[in-house]
């Protein structure tokens, strides 16, 4: 197997998101995420083992992954630095603090620094409007940023005084579920087969009191 | 201007710092809903969440209990818990996420049981690092304490929760659009009918899909009963409710109060919770329920905050958002910004979406910058009404979901209260306020 790109803690780690779901390409997205924590974005090479893995063609991962923003098919940097400037943040100066962040690091929104250890992107809301304006970098989150808040995180994360904090981009979730799933596939059924019988039961008696028509189901919209 | 003293029912917790652990939970009286209700027969469980009228709170405000019962008919096949908390400046969900996952746990175990469902998803916004962190270690933490997992306190009933994480798109909220995501495709809503999950969820299956507040409130109904839950509030909105304020408020944050009881003004100017207008400048104008709400003005202040009140002034309550704008505000800017919110993030399927958005974002683009006419203020009406005809509250639909008939809220409204300042930038070529 040496000749794979996945590493065989990541395959491992695959496999088992696969066994979490009733269909293995609900784990597509989870994986692609593990192959960023391995790469920080998704290599060429990862897209065909994920599909393997999963059971679809590359095509049908690298369309489902094009969909999503923080699936990245291009390299991005180690800190990916992500400066909200929705209405909350706006409204508290969010771009005159993306405008500080582009020539703080010097390059343009969407662009990576020449040392690649920063790429700088303009996100839509990012649920923290609390502490507003927000960014993330690498999706941990940072609030009430000033131009010197974030001179400070910037020289902070290039001295790597951060680092353990904010993991290199691509590491999402640092806890591991321990273990697959912990309900036998025949205790499922036997569930399943207990509430569909009980279903069952309830619809017959419902309809035996007459009163099946009231209890629900095809409404119109909400 | 009076604060109701209602029970803290969703942030009874977040006073303490390991309000997150297993262990700070079972000392603040964790898990002790779940137990009650496993004492209890499932179509009991459910009967108690029918009787509060526990309406979503993700944004459509759909009963919890109506859509319990849809799977009555069909025994329920997943329940799959939204936490793709995207509509900008809501940010309650994130809160529950990470300050108090167990309480999201517990609330999913209860509602399994009550729907006799063996698996359940918890779906949550990739963006949210640390909320998945503190929601896996949760689980992991909830299944060696017997909580989650196979014969649950030594119950006979069974159940496996996995967490799951999104990657970016705000259209995943959309209940079908996150059940595509689930299934490991692009988020796509479905084409409806059928109308709910309840009919076609996951994998084709009968799917309950509810919201992370929404479930959050059910170890508290459990514990304290329905009765309890139902006394507060008033009419269809019984409860408390998370409201996320932001914008120009001297505190902005999120606050549990209790609904209808509570006001616009309450919210926004009680010195405990929002502490009035940045600066003490005045009041412009609010955003009452998320980006897709029509707006409000200064007069909408003493409205309470409940579902079927605020519907009746014609926007709605919607994601328990409440953005505040200042007079120092350019209306122009901020339909804008929301517009521009809306063009990238719809998702391409259906063309006045799609298109409509784009065109929307360019004029009041060229309007701010100015470049405008006169004549883009009809041009702004006329391709908000081919996205939802009339113009109407709530939305005629052209669109698979309703993130297209969501795009002319913010421009209808800026244009109908402001129409002058869009005037004003028109004639002096450009926005006043630099």
């Amino acid at each position: 197997m040496s000749d794979r790109h996945l590493s065989d803690d990541v395959v491992a780690r695959a496999r088992s998101l696969v066994g979490l779901y009733p269909h293995p390409r609900s784990a597509l997205i989870p994986i692609c995420h593990l192959a960023q924590e391995q790469d920080g974005w998704l290599r060429p090479e990862a897209i065909g083992e994920i599909a393997e893995i999963v059971g679809v063609t590359p095509a049908e991962v690298l369309g489902t992954a094009s969909f999503y923003d923080m699936l990245h098919t291009e390299p991005v940097g180690r800190y990916l630095v992500s400066v909200c400037t929705n209405i909350a943040c706006m409204l508290r100066g969010a771009y005159e603090l993306l405008d500080h962040a582009e020539s703080r690091l010097g390059v343009r929104c969407g662009a990576t620094t020449s040392d690649a250890l920063f790429t700088l992107e303009e996100a839509e809301c990012l649920a923290d409007c609390g502490r507003a304006p927000c960014l993330q970098v690498n999706h941990r989150f940072f609030g009430d940023v000033t131009p010197e808040v974030f001179d400070a995180l910037i020289d902070d994360l290039a001295a790597g005084r951060l680092d353990d904090d904010v993991p290199r981009h691509g590491t999402l979730v640092r806890i591991r579920r321990d273990g697959g799933l912990r309900v036998d596939a025949d205790v499922l059924v036997a569930e399943r087969d207990r509430s569909r019988a009980a279903a069952a039961e309830r619809a017959r008696r419902a309809e035996a009191t007459g009163a099946g028509a009231s209890s629900g189901g095809s409404g119109g919209g909400s | 201007m009076t604060i109701t003293d209602a029970p803290k029912i969703l942030t009874s917790r977040l006073g303490r710092d390991d309000s997150h652990t297993l262990a700070g939970y079972l000392d603040s009286g964790g898990y002790a809903g779940l137990r009650k209700a496993l004492t209890m027969t499932p179509e009991a469980v459910a009967a108690e969440v029918d009787a509060v009228s526990l309406l979503g709170r993700g944004g459509a405000g759909f009963p919890a209990g109506r859509k319990w019962a849809m799977l009555r008919q069909a025994p329920t096949t997943y329940l799959v818990v939204n936490g793709d908390e995207s509509e900008p400046a809501t940010f309650k969900d994130h809160l529950l996420l990470e300050r108090d996952p167990h309480q999201l746990i517990e609330g999913v175990v209860i509602a399994a049981y009550a729907l006799q469902v063996t698996q359940a998803f918890i779906y949550v916004r990739g963006e949210f690092a640390l909320g998945l962190e503190r929601v896996t270690a949760a689980v992991n933490d909830a299944y060696a304490h017997g909580a989650v997992g196979r014969d649950i306190f030594g119950s006979d009933f069974s159940v496996d929760v996995v967490v799951h994480p999104g990657a970016g798109a705000y259209i995943c909220g959309e209940e079908t659009a996150l059940l595509e995501s689930l299934e490991g495709k692009r988020g796509f809503p479905r084409i409806k009918p059928p109308y709910f999950p309840a009919a076609v969820g996951l994998y084709g299956e009968p799917t309950v899909v509810n919201n992370v507040e929404t479930l959050s409130n059910l170890p508290w109904v459990i514990t304290n009963g329905s009765a309890a839950f139902a006394a507060l509030g008033a009419g269809r909105s019984t409860g408390t409710r998370l409201f996320a304020l932001a914008g120009h408020v001297r505190n902005p944050g999120v606050y549990e109060v209790e609904m209808v009881k509570t006001t616009f003004r309450d919210l926004i100017y009680a010195p405990v919770l929002g502490g009035g207008v940045l600066g003490g400048r005045e009041l412009k104008a609010i955003i009452p329920g998320g980006v897709s709400a029509p707006w409000f003005g200064p007069e909408h202040l003493d409205l309470p905050l409940g579902q079927d009140e605020v519907a009746e002034q014609n926007s709605m309550l919607g994601s328990g958002s409440i953005v505040v704008m200042d007079e120092s505000t350019c209306v122009v800017r901020a339909a804008w910004r929301i517009t521009r919110f809306f063009w990238r993030e719809s998702c391409g399927q259906c063309t006045p979406c799609r298109e409509g958005s784009g065109w929307l974002e360019k004029i009041l683009r060229r309007i701010e910058d100015g470049s405008g006419r006169e004549a883009d203020l009809d041009l702004l009406m006329d391709a908000c009404d081919n996205i939802a005809p009339g113009l109407s509250w709530p939305p005629k639909q052209t669109t698979i979901c309703v993130l297209g008939p969501s795009i002319p809220s913010s421009i209808a409204s800026a244009l109908r209260m402001f129409r002058d300042e869009f005037l004003v930038h028109v004639k002096e070529g450009g926005c006043p306020r630099g």
